[in-house]
């Protein structure tokens, strides 16, 4: 009796979960129960200390939405596009390649379960600073590993974002995000139904990999000096490959009930939460899971997390057909169970019952909403007559050479570059050359998917960061000519039992919401990591945003890079002196001080909806959005882009009444650059005037230099040439 | 005519291959599964990119013992046209059914980006509709592109005029500064000494509709096809 | 005195090793039939200065410890002889 409580304690159940299992149970439960609600009711696969607020995300948008029991999406023309990111933080921080290629791994089955075929990945990383080792050792394991991954399983890594920050050493994050797309009447569910259908397990076979990698990795910070190390899966993705068609070919016969991955909690999540969404129960006979290390227990079976294996339910009388589809592709593939009416998961072991839980209460853990607090530090870092104080730079052209060999403005192409961003012959708009965009053959539509999320933002005020997270997303999306149509959300922040950790949990959840809503999105999917910590403090609030759009036209596509001389440089929005929050203040002055920029949600709104317009019509060449590094970097992106560099020249002198660094690096709102031919700029102009949004003419491409000037005086003058060159180099 | 496309466990870019061939260029094309022996009347096999058997232990080292490359040998025996792309060139070098061998890049790392590429055979099947000395824009994407053989076999081959593609610059520079991986004489693929059997580290497939950013591929496959009207027996 | 390290590396017990199954499948199918399991690893030959065969042994381990292997996933064996 003594013994259960305190192994259930080691598993990480507080004194109150025990009894309440007691309770459910009506006696006490084997060592296999405990480990079952252990890892089912952690933070990682319960979400205990999110789920509540999820009731505020709204669940429907322009197009129709789908919520699936892992992944959801939205419906267009006869497709589905399934979509989900998640978050594979802490195996990242421990063993960086591995960590990230069983993140790849893991999201892309979330999509396979939904009956849809994975077409792209996309990731949003973030490290400590450069300098530090051990942040640029994970940082090049991570990148690594989503490399070696995403490549051999043939899903094309189309996109994300990087960021370094001292906020995030020791307590890396990696937010992998998948897209697939589905014939709409062809989607899968993760259910198990129908008395007497067969549980088919296919896949990996059943190691020790990861056993309490769930429940007790995403359940504590990082002590200092603690070793987590034999929790590490490794990832195989030739059989995910394989995995992948065979699975596909599979639900192409009909045959199969429901689908679910083993993930997270393995066997014990997708057998319980199966049952659960079907209503029924199941009956496993752990003797016929294929094993790969001899004598594991019952626990052990029911926690692993090998990766690379999934679940299914069979029309019984067929699970030979559908068995030897994954025998053909050189997978495990044996009947371990059946589906029956008892609403229980039932598990037997070498003769005898080792767990009997009732699915619906292992798969509805107990909600905590513990106290939150707004935290201490806001009102200093917002006080912004610091800024009011600060110098304003005398050369321009050093600031420009500072900044961008800084690693969070630098060009990302030794990363990508690693990336086969081009397999399955989709890609229409490459990594670096603006939003990505894929196209859907057979169809005139494409689809354009951005990540997105500011974490210096989320510092300063995570109710309007996250916020803007959600109309950067929508910008980038707009700016390509794609429509956003839905959200997934990978929330990352520290410990949520300290009041303010749980506080910027809360805001960015309502600002999330109150965007979403404004902007009518659903939040189709998402993601909640908590206890990103390191003894060196908590990481930056980053609730990463995944967003997906459709473009009605893809041959229509706008990319963000320059394409001829002789096109003019059109900024609509206007500029204003906020420098709070930017890169420039961060990498040049040292501060990280707010606000962050204004936001109005109806200006943004109409931006977009005028890039969308102008994108249909064709009139644009280059389009992409102002952010981190304000207008001169909007500008140096869509120069240097291109293979062949292009220069610039602009004029600011309407703003030289404004600081003007603010002018060339403050990164307020609502903006975007776009390039025209000469005599198309007329028509923009008077398009942008009819929906109440400014509209500037900047300059024209061309030249061999980047040239920045007020009236007469030049502020910045440097080669394109050489600016790719420094640009590209940072990161290598 | 009838073109078959390869599937290996693992195999990526099977579906790349199938699509351009019957979608683009409406020939009629099928799926060759690794375990059967039948080539179905193929004319041209291709053996796709990806990473079969996932690469493990050697680069396309388990995959050249399939059932279907027995046919292949044979096919190739009886003057088949087979076009190995990417992972498909190295199990043509693992089989012996090409000189050399590829190794892995110089720097390291994986690469995929567009590369331009000189044709330096035209009298091969593959490449009879392009110019001598013609520049084209083809991407690559691989970790084990770099390209070698012993010297004395490579005077060999350069003299059986073997090489047909080499990396080079916009220009046609030779520069190694745009050789992407290291291969030896920045060689991007070569043929068989009777030139019906060709290996290539780029992806046509992937430069064969304008929406994608190139058609120079589809040139490949559009060359095949007017050697096939030209030359098909019915060997079957 | 000059040392050659001989050094093979290895994944830890328990760790999975994808690439030994594949090619224990591999062998079974061109007819070794009585192969039971295959495990992969890496083999390393360092030739390095050194006062001593000790010492030699002692900078080898340094170099396993912070490079040749992952701690996380792998252990290591190594042997040393004197080398002319």
């Amino acid at each position: 009796m003594e013994d259960i409580e305190k192994v259930s304690e080691e598993l990480g159940l507080r004194k109150e979960e025990y009894q309440r299992i007691v309770e459910i149970l009506g006696r006490t439960p084997t060592p296999t129960e405990v480990a079952m609600f252990s890892v089912e009711w952690s933070e990682h696969c319960g979400y205990p200390h999110s789920r509540k607020w999820f009731e505020l995300f709204p669940r429907e948008g322009h197009f129709p939405a789908l919520f699936g029991e892992d992944a959801g999406g939205i419906l267009y023309d006869d497709l589905a596009i399934i979509f989900k990111m998640e978050s594979h933080n802490h195996p990242s921080q421990i063993e960086p390649r591995q960590g990230a290629a069983t993140g790849i791994g893991g999201i892309i089955r979330d999509i396979l379960g939904s009956g849809a075929r994975p077409i792209a990945c996309l990731d949003s990383l973030h490290f400590g600073p450069v300098e530090d080792r051990n942040a640029r050792h994970v940082f090049r394991g991570v990148v690594d590993g989503i490399a070696f991954y995403g490549n051999c399983v043939g899903v094309p890594t189309v996109g994300g974002e990087l960021y370094f920050h001292p906020s995030y050493r020791g307590n890396c994050l990696v937010n992998v995000m998948c897209v697939g797309i589905a014939e709409k009447s062809k989607l899968a569910r993760a259910v198990a139904q129908g008395r007497d259908n067969i549980i088919l397990y296919v896949g990996n076979k059943t190691g020790r990999d990861g056993i309490g990698g769930c429940s007790i990795l995403a359940s504590q910070e990082f002590a200092e000096g603690e070793e987590k190390r034999p929790s590490v899966q490794i990832g195989d993705p030739f059989t995910e490959k394989c995995l992948i068609e065979a699975t596909l070919e599979a639900l192409a016969t009909g045959f199969v009930v429901g689908i679910k991955d083993m993930g997270a909690a393995g066997l014990t999540c997708s057998a319980s939460e199966m049952a659960a969404a079907g209503r029924s129960g199941i009956e496993l006979d752990l003797d016929r899971v294929p094993l790969r290390e001899e004598g594991m227990e019952a626990w052990e079976i029911m926690m692993s997390e090998s990766q690379e294996r999934m679940l299914l339910c069979v029309t019984r009388g067929h699970e030979e057909e559908v068995r030897q589809i994954f025998k053909k592709w050189g997978l495990e593939a044996e009947v371990v169970g059946s589906v029956n009416e008892s609403g229980k998961v039932t598990i037997f072991y070498r003769g005898e019952v080792v767990a009997d839980i009732p699915a619906l209460e292992l798969t509805a853990p107990p909600i905590y909403t513990p106290p939150r607090e707004k935290p201490a530090y806001l009102q200093a870092v917002n006080d912004d007559s610091r800024l009011n104080s600060l110098p304003l730079p005398r050369n321009y052209e050093e600031i420009v050479l500072r900044m961008i060999a800084s690693p969070n403005l630098c060009s990302r192409r030794w990363v990508y570059e690693q990336y086969d961003h081009m397999v399955q012959t989709n890609t229409v708009v490459l990594p670096g050359k603006g939003t990505p965009v894929l196209r859907v053959k057979g169809k005139k539509w494409g689809i354009a998917v951005t990540t997105d999320c500011n974490p210096v933002y989320c510092y300063l005020d995570p109710y309007r960061g996250a916020q803007i997270a959600v109309a950067e997303a929508a910008l980038n999306l707009s700016a390509c000519g794609a429509r956003p149509a839905g959200i997934t959300d990978c929330l990352n922040f520290g410990n949520p039992e300290k009041p303010e950790r749980y506080w910027q949990f809360v805001e960015a959840v309502r600002g999330i919401a109150d965007a979403s809503r404004f902007f009518g999105l659903p939040i189709v999917s998402g993601n909640v990591s908590f206890y990103n910590e390191s003894p060196q403090g908590a990481v930056h609030p980053t609730p990463t945003i995944g967003m997906v759009g459709i473009i009605e036209n893809v041959e229509r596509a706008v990319g963000g890079v320059f394409k001829e001389e002789g096109h003019v440089v059109v900024l609509l929005g206007d500029i204003k002196e906020e420098l709070g929050g930017s890169e420039y203040l961060r990498v040049i002055h040292g501060l990280e001080v707010g606000p962050p920029p204004s936001l109005s949600l109806a200006d943004e709104k109409k931006l977009q909806e005028l890039l969308i317009e102008l994108a249909h019509r064709g009139i644009v060449t280059a389009a992409l959005d102002v952010s981190e590094g304000g207008l001169v970097f909007a500008l140096l992106e869509a120069c240097l882009g291109g293979e062949v560099p292009l220069g610039v020249v602009v004029d600011v002198k309407r703003w030289e009444n404004l600081r003007m660094d603010a002018v060339l690096f403050g990164e307020s709102r609502g903006r975007a650059l776009v390039s025209v031919r000469e005599d198309a700029y007329l028509p923009v102009e008077r398009m942008a005037r009819e929906r109440g949004i400014p509209c500037f003419l900047l300059g024209k491409v061309g030249g061999k230099d980047f040239l920045v000037q007020s009236g007469g005086r030049v502020l910045v003058s440097l080669p394109v040439g050489e600016l790719k060159r420094t640009w590209e180099q940072v990161l290598s | 005519m009838k073109f078959g496309v390869v599937v290996f466990p693992g195999s990526n870019c099977d579906y790349d291959c199938y699509y351009v061939l019957s979608e683009v260029l409406r020939v009629d094309t099928v799926f060759l599964w690794h375990e059967d022996r039948d080539l179905q009347g193929c004319d041209c096999v291709i053996l796709p990119g990806g990473f079969s058997y996932g690469d493990y232990l050697r680069t396309g080292a388990i995959a050249r013992f399939s059932p279907i490359m027995t046919s292949v040998r044979d096919f190739v025996r009886e003057g088949g046209l087979v076009l190995g792309i990417c992972n498909g060139f190295q199990i043509l070098l693992e089989s012996g059914l090409l000189p050399g061998a590829l190794l892995p890049n110089r720097d390291g790392h994986f690469v995929c980006r567009y590369t331009h590429l000189k044709v330096e055979n035209t009298s091969t099947p593959f490449t009879r509709l392009f110019s001598p000395g013609e520049i084209i824009r083809i991407p690559i994407a691989h970790h084990q592109g770099n390209f070698f053989m012993p010297s004395r076999d490579l005077e060999k081959i350069k003299h059986n005029r073997q090489v047909v593609f080499r990396y080079c610059g916009p220009q046609g520079e030779e520069d190694s500064g745009f050789n992407p991986n290291g291969s030896l004489e920045n060689i991007a693929g070569i043929a068989s000494p009777d030139f019906r059997v060709l290996g290539m580290m780029p992806h046509p497939e992937r430069a064969s509709e304008e929406i994608l950013g190139s058609q120079d591929g589809k040139k490949i496959f559009l060359s095949v096809i007017a050697w096939l009207e030209e030359n098909r027996r019915g060997r079957h | 005195m000059k040392y050659c390290g001989k050094i093979v590396v290895v994944l830890k017990p328990g760790v999975f090793d994808p690439q030994g199954v594949t090619i224990k499948n591999a062998l079974h199918t061109l007819g070794y039939g009585e192969v039971e399991e295959v495990k992969t690893g890496k083999f390393f030959e360092v030739i390095l200065e050194a006062e001593t065969e000790v010492v030699a042994g002692k900078r080898l381990q340094e170099m396993c410890d912070q490079l040749l292997a992952n701690p996380v996933i792998e252990r290591y064996s190594f042997e040393v002889e004197g080398k002319q």
